[in-house]
Order: C-alpha cells, then sequence, then structure tokens
C-alpha cells in the first residue's frame, strides 16, 4: 500500500516534486511520516525539517501533525494558505 | 443545494454572469452583494489545490448557511498567472436582505483568505500570511 503526497508553493520548489508516493504498510502519525520523508534527501529536509512552517490537509481536509496516516490516504504539505 | 457554487479555474471570471445569476436565483431575492478582489501593484502568480479549495469553499458557504438567510451564493477564485487589474476572486450572496447578503459576503472571505488551499506568489516570493487576515477570519469566531 502506498501513500501519495502532494506538495504545494515552496515546500514543491524546494523538493523539486509536486507530488510522489511512498510505501506505507501501516497507520503512522502524520508528524513521524513528516520525519521520514524529510530524511529522503537534503531537498526534503530543506522543505520539511521544521513541522513550524507547514501545514497539513488529509484526503482534502486539513489535519494537525497526530494524525493518524493510512495506507491509501492523500497527503498534502504546503505553507498558510494565502488566497483571497 | 445548488444554489451555492464554487469554481476553482484558471478562467476569467465573468463578474457580470455571476450577479445576473444572483440576482435570478429566485424571485424572493431583494439583495445581492458582489465581492471581487483584484491583482495590484504587481502581477501575481497563484497556485491551488484545486480539488481541496473546491471543498473547503464548499464548506464554507454551508456554514454561511447556517448563519444567514441567504438563497444563493457563487464563489469563483482563480489560479495561474494573472495581470495587474485582473479579477482574482469574485464571492457574491444573494438574500431577501441586504444585511445577510453583506456579512456572508464578508464572512466568506474572511474565512476563505485563510481557509482555503491557495498560494500566491509575487515578484518571485511567496507571500507571508497576514496577522491582520487571521484576526479578520477569528472575529467570526463564535464563543
Amino acid at each position: 500500500m502506498t501513500v501519495r503526497l502532494l506538495y504545494f508553493a515552496w515546500v514543491r520548489e524546494r523538493i523539486g516534486l509536486g507530488e510522489e508516493e511512498i510505501a506505507l504498510s501501516a497507520p503512522m502519525v502524520l508528524g513521524d511520516l513528516v520525519r521520514m520523508l524529510s530524511a529522503r534527501s537534503p531537498a526534503h529536509a530543506l522543505a520539511l525539517g521544521e513541522l513550524e512552517p507547514l501545514r497539513a490537509a488529509c484526503n482534502d481536509a486539513f489535519v494537525g501533525w497526530d494524525h493518524q496516516v493510512r495506507p491509501g490516504d492523500e497527503i498534502a504539505i504546503f505553507p498558510p494558505v494565502t488566497g483571497g | 443545494m445548488n444554489n451555492f457554487a464554487v469554481t476553482v479555474s484558471e478562467n476569467e471570471i465573468d463578474v457580470a454572469a455571476v450577479h445576473r445569476s444572483l440576482a435570478a436565483a429566485s424571485h424572493h431575492v431583494g439583495a445581492v452583494v458582489m465581492f471581487t478582489g483584484q491583482v495590484r501593484d504587481t502581477p501575481l502568480e497563484i497556485e491551488a489545490h484545486a480539488p481541496m479549495a473546491r471543498r473547503a469553499i464548499a464548506a464554507l458557504w454551508e456554514a454561511a448557511q447556517q448563519r444567514w438567510p441567504l438563497i444563493a451564493g457563487i464563489a469563483h477564485h482563480r489560479h495561474g498567472r494573472l495581470q495587474v487589474g485582473e479579477t482574482i476572486v469574485v464571492v457574491g450572496t444573494a438574500s431577501a436582505e441586504r444585511r445577510a447578503a453583506f456579512e456572508a459576503a464578508e464572512y466568506l472571505m474572511d474565512q476563505l483568505k485563510t481557509g482555503a488551499p491557495f498560494w500566491k506568489k509575487e515578484a518571485g516570493r511567496w507571500v507571508s500570511v497576514r496577522a491582520k487576515d487571521l484576526a479578520a477570519a477569528r472575529r467570526w469566531e463564535r464563543g
């Protein structure tokens, strides 16, 4: 099973990818998942090394870092929104 | 209720058509309020998480209907590259009376700015969240 990751704004630019998939066989807390992602490459570390400037959504709904990510979920990671 | 519409797209917004549609929503409509936000000073690039943005704005219409007697509402937010003077966002509300239409339109905009996934890039730099936008969204919280 996998989790689809979507990156937006400077998170996308720093990682150099708009989306990617990772293998996930069991539920994992989102904060731990992001820490795992930040170890994938120096670019990931630059984008995801600190949680404080980041926000996240699971399956199109905002969630906190304690959210349980399940195999098959779609996770979006991005800076605070600035639309309107 | 399909009287409350959300569009997130790169396409230009036909503001007059939005108004026409709201004004014609029902014979009970006595007030239509239109807000348009446009690019100022320097061209912009707007990135969107479009499916999530549609859901987030649809949820805002649901919440607005709980608070005000609205008859119809339309929100249209663009993404992509936009030039100075181009419309970024339209929020329009229709109600029997003006107060509900004014308040709901302002509520929608305040919530949209901090709760819908769009990101502005201005002159090569990602725009930071402004404290006054966060405060504007918070003032609608009910204690």
